[in-house]
């Protein structure tokens, strides 16, 4: 082909390579994600203090802005900020009063005037926050709290830092992703960082109706048949099944797909003795995931929550850094234009 | 300007000032706690010297340093590491090398942060004396005055050693 | 800028036909190609022109050009596209029938034409919608509208209720020997979709549309245009394998023709990877596989003309995260550089280019071949293949800022556009 769209590689990174915003983990190499993993383990160690805040965001402005609304995600957000000092302010927008580009625009000008130096973005739209970054606020921090089915970059992190704690490395790994991928953000963040973080092998395993064409491309094998996906498995992380996806024909019943593809604890017994179970929640029980494999011993559920902040603390912090380093270099004029 | 002690010299005279003040007040158990990288070193080897048992703690002040709207977070950021609780302690924080003071206040925040000491006595290697903040070491291995172009760095961990550096012959 | 009798000379011609070896000069008079060479030069003209390197053609037909008008004209008008479209090289435009309120009926044709008469320096040709409102369920007074000047019948990016409605479309317009020109969707297998089902859409997570949402629609058209008898034009096919099934058609006799929006021969899904919303069109860019098949059909003369598919908006328009903006590129001024590029690339011969953008839709509108002989209309477009040019801000004419190639020197630059022999860009 002799031509390509605008396609910005470097919109999250600045010249020398530092992130200035966190949108997608697609070209972050893996000396990136290697040191945000590292920068959460430091942030880790912040949770476990008296005073569990460090003063690195102290008079910075952090906006949650939820076009979708989700408080699990958003609290998150809301804690990481606040450990790190900066102000947080909360904005629920209701997405139909600003379905029209332009009010989206205008609204987030206006929170730029208001000195917001970054804005944590969850949106149903694919590609809303590089829309953010690129065309209209790029003097603020974007970071990527889940848009549409594209990316959910922090969710994915905290599960990376979730396998190196309990394996140490991703080298030589199997992991399978199982269930709705291809309504799944966290699942397509997911497949690019084990990818990128050198696993042996990424397995999805679905019926063909809950994967996106092409899914193969993204590095990964497809298996129908979970018995057969299942074997010799390190980690296995369980899909969020969205109770709407019986309409639209793409699956007969919950009950059909817990038979299929439901972790259960006869299923596990094929993965190796010591896989993981991780799921990024909230957990159906009896649709995704039997409840003895939930609360048993290869669960590692619970544990994403702790690190959940701390990988949002690490990305936070490095992305304000890479902006702060921007803006010194764009003085001594002015910065916001 | 006076002339670089050795290594040797420095650790002996910032061994007895240290074991001198502890004595002043009285402090039997002091919990130490160094400045990563070098204050760790020197922690470890004055926890030698003093024959303590209890672990040094070790503290990585990126998250505290006052410079993040100029220079941004430390890459190579480490996670702090204190192996006891600090409430009611009597800490003695080392450090290398203490010029403006801002490393130092940075320490003291991040300390507080894990629980407040009943004192902290600061040890430093060196002294270059060229203070921004109202904050002075206790104890000192030498007082420096150096010139424009000088810098002093602590290398180690093995030999430790203490070496000047003219950035006009780097140049 | 009107001159009785004007040469041009130092100029090679192409057409679909061939290009000549020798420079030439032609000589135009009263609006008519009247003479070439020893003619021509014996003449005693107006105006001369020299146009050292440059090439002549006939001026270009676009069969899909959204003109905006009537509409409230912020996207455009027909006095800012047509100017557009003269840039671009092009003599004749088809209008889409999609403006507001929608060329349904013979009193919005003529207000179309009107406009176009005192504002427009190209000829505009509108096409009326084939169903009422475009909204697929009743026919639109087919006649009518051909009489107050419609040259075919389209229902736009608009589905058909059912095909029951479709193949009753098909017949009617048949029985007047009316051109319908469809682009193919099935709507249910589209739905919601607005990029490529492919590997960009597995990585960005966009809602896909399926190669099958084009091909199961272009097999049913084709079915119900062999049973009709109506001549059937696919506007805008985007797939290899709609090429193929087209071809076959043809090859059985079936009254088919179709076109191709030049950016499909030059993008591919690929297009999309950085959530640009200049790129959001439909049909969507495809894979690079289908664009080869594309590019082999315009070869093959299968697809038998290159369209703009110009779609102006305002900025606001594309000025949203991918999924809420509106579909189109503003092209109309760029086709000849795009062409021009796949021509340098070797994906297509200078002729099959022209052929497409001249001979090719004259043919499907049954008009008069487009070609450079005398007696006929002075269409020209006179144009540098090693001028370039930049597609950006003042450079372009349209409303539509969002080209499909900005910041970049593109190469083929149009010098002239005659209509009539009435010069029609560059304006003062």
């Amino acid at each position: 082909m002799i031509a390509h769209g605008s396609t910005s590689p470097s919109l999250q990174l600045t010249h020398e390579g530092r992130l200035k915003h966190f949108l997608t983990l697609d070209g972050l190499d893996r000396a990136m994600l290697t040191a945000i993993l590292d920068t959460a383990d430091s942030f880790i160690e912040v949770g476990e203090r008296t005073i569990k805040k460090v003063p690195l965001l102290r008079g910075r402005t952090v906006v949650n802005l939820f076009f979708e609304s989700s408080t699990r995600t958003r609290s998150t957000f809301e804690l990481a900020a606040k450990r790190l000092s900066a102000d947080v302010l909360n904005l629920d927008i209701n997405t139909s009063a600003t379905s029209k580009g332009e009010s989206l625009s205008d609204t987030l000008l206006n929170l730029e005037a208001m000195a917001s130096d970054m804005f944590v973005v969850r949106h149903s739209q694919s590609g809303a926050p590089h829309f953010i970054a690129e065309t209209v606020t790029p003097g603020v921090a974007i970071i990527n709290a889940g848009d549409g089915r594209h990316a959910h970059p922090t969710q994915a992190m905290l599960d990376m830092l979730t396998i190196r704690q309990h394996k140490g490395g991703f080298e030589g790994l199997k992991v399978a992703v199982v269930g709705d991928i291809l309504h799944s953000r966290v699942a397509r963040s997911q497949i690019r960082a084990l990818n990128t973080l050198g696993v042996a092998e990424v397995r999805v395993i679905a019926p063909a109706t809950l994967l996106p064409r092409d899914i193969e491309s993204l590095g990964c094998k497809v298996e129908y048949d979970m018995s057969h996906g299942m074997r010799d498995l390190d980690v296995v992380i369980m899909l969020r099944l969205q109770l709407e996806r019986m309409e639209g024909a793409l699956l007969p019943s919950e009950r059909e797909f817990y038979r299929l593809y439901g972790l259960n604890q006869e299923k596990l017994s094929l993965a190796k003795p010591d896989c993981i179970v991780m799921h990024p929640g909230p957990i159906n029980r009896g649709v995704e995931i039997e409840s003895e494999v939930a609360d048993g011993s290869q669960s590692v559920i619970l544990n994403q929550v702790t690190n959940g902040i701390a990988v949002r603390m690490a990305v936070m912090s490095m992305a304000m850094s890479g902006q702060v380093s921007e803006r010194v270099k764009a003085r001594p004029a002015e910065v916001r234009t | 300007m006076t002339a670089l002690l050795s290594i040797g010299e420095l650790l002996d005279s910032l061994e007895s000032g240290l074991r001198q003040r502890l004595a002043e007040r009285g402090i039997e158990r002091p919990a130490l706690i160094g400045i990563r990288t070098g204050g760790v070193w020197l922690a470890e080897l004055l926890r030698e010297r003093l024959e303590l048992e209890e672990a040094c703690g070790e503290l990585d002040i990126s998250f505290y340093r006052d410079d993040f709207s100029r220079i941004g977070l430390n890459p190579r950021v480490q996670p702090s590491h204190l192996p006891f609780e600090t409430e009611g302690r009597d800490v003695v924080l080392v450090d290398d090398v203490i010029m403006s003071g801002r490393t130092i206040r940075a320490a003291m925040n991040e300390i507080f942060d894990y629980g407040r000491p009943a004192s902290i006595l600061l040890a430093t290697l060196i002294d270059l004396s060229a203070r921004e903040l109202p904050i002075q070491p206790d104890v000192v291995g030498q007082k420096l005055a150096l010139s424009g172009h000088q810098r002093v760095k602590l290398k180690g961990p093995e030999p430790l050693r203490v070496e000047l550096i003219d950035t006009r012959q780097q140049a | 800028m009107t001159a009785d009798s004007l040469t041009i000379s130092g100029v090679r011609l192409v057409t679909g036909a061939g290009i000549s070896e020798q420079t030439t000069t032609i000589l135009i008079r009263d609006g008519r190609i009247a003479g070439f060479d020893k003619v021509a030069e014996a003449e005693a003209v107006d105006r001369t022109l020299v146009a050292d390197g440059c090439y002549l053609s006939p001026g270009f037909i676009d069969l899909c050009c959204n003109l905006r008008e009537p509409g409230n004209g912020q996207k455009g008008d027909i006095f800012s596209e047509t100017r557009a479209a003269a840039k671009g090289g092009f003599t004749t435009v088809c209008s889409t029938p999609d403006s507001s309120p929608v060329n349904d009926s013979g009193a919005v044709t003529h207000l179309i034409r009107d406009t176009a008469a005192s504002r427009s320096p190209v000829h505009v040709r509108p096409i009326g919608a084939a169903t009422r409102g475009l909204e697929g369920e009743l026919l639109s007074d087919m006649v009518g509208l051909s009489t107050a000047g419609c040259v075919a019948f389209s229902n736009a990016s608009h589905v058909f209720a059912n095909a029951r409605v479709l193949r009753r479309c098909m017949a009617y317009a048949q029985t007047f020997g009316y051109t319908l020109m469809l682009q193919p969707t099935n709507a249910a297998l589209a739905a919601g979709g607005f990029a490529h089902d492919g590997m960009v859409t597995a990585r960005l997570g966009l809602s896909g549309v399926p190669e099958v949402a084009e091909t199961t629609a272009v097999s049913e058209l084709l079915l119900l245009a062999e049973e009709t008898g109506v001549q059937l034009h696919l506007s805008q096919v985007s797939t290899a394998r709609a090429v193929e099934m087209v071809a076959e058609a043809q090859h059985r006799g079936v009254a088919v023709s179709a076109d191709v929006a030049m950016h499909q021969l030059v993008f591919t899904e690929q297009a999309l990877a950085g959530f640009d919303s200049r790129f959001h069109v439909n049909p969507p860019l495809r894979s690079e596989a289908d664009r080869q098949g594309l590019l082999a059909g315009v070869r093959a003369g299968v697809i038998a003309a290159i369209v703009s598919q110009h779609q102006p908006h305002d900025p606001a328009a594309k000025r949203a995260p991918l999924g809420e903006t509106a579909a189109g590129l503003s092209t109309v001024e760029s086709v000849l550089s795009m062409g021009l590029m796949l021509v340098a690339d070797g994906e297509l011969q200078l002729t099959e280019l022209i052929r497409a953008l001249t001979t090719g839709p004259s043919g499907i509108l049954q008009e008069s071949p487009a070609e450079l002989k005398v007696g006929e209309p002075a269409d020209l477009c006179l144009f540098d293949p090693t001028l370039t040019w930049l597609s950006d801000g003042a450079g372009i004419h349209s409303t539509g800022k969002h080209v499909p190639l900005p910041q970049q020197a593109l190469p083929g630059a149009v010098r002239y556009t005659f209509c009539a022999g009435r010069q029609a860009w560059p304006l003062d």
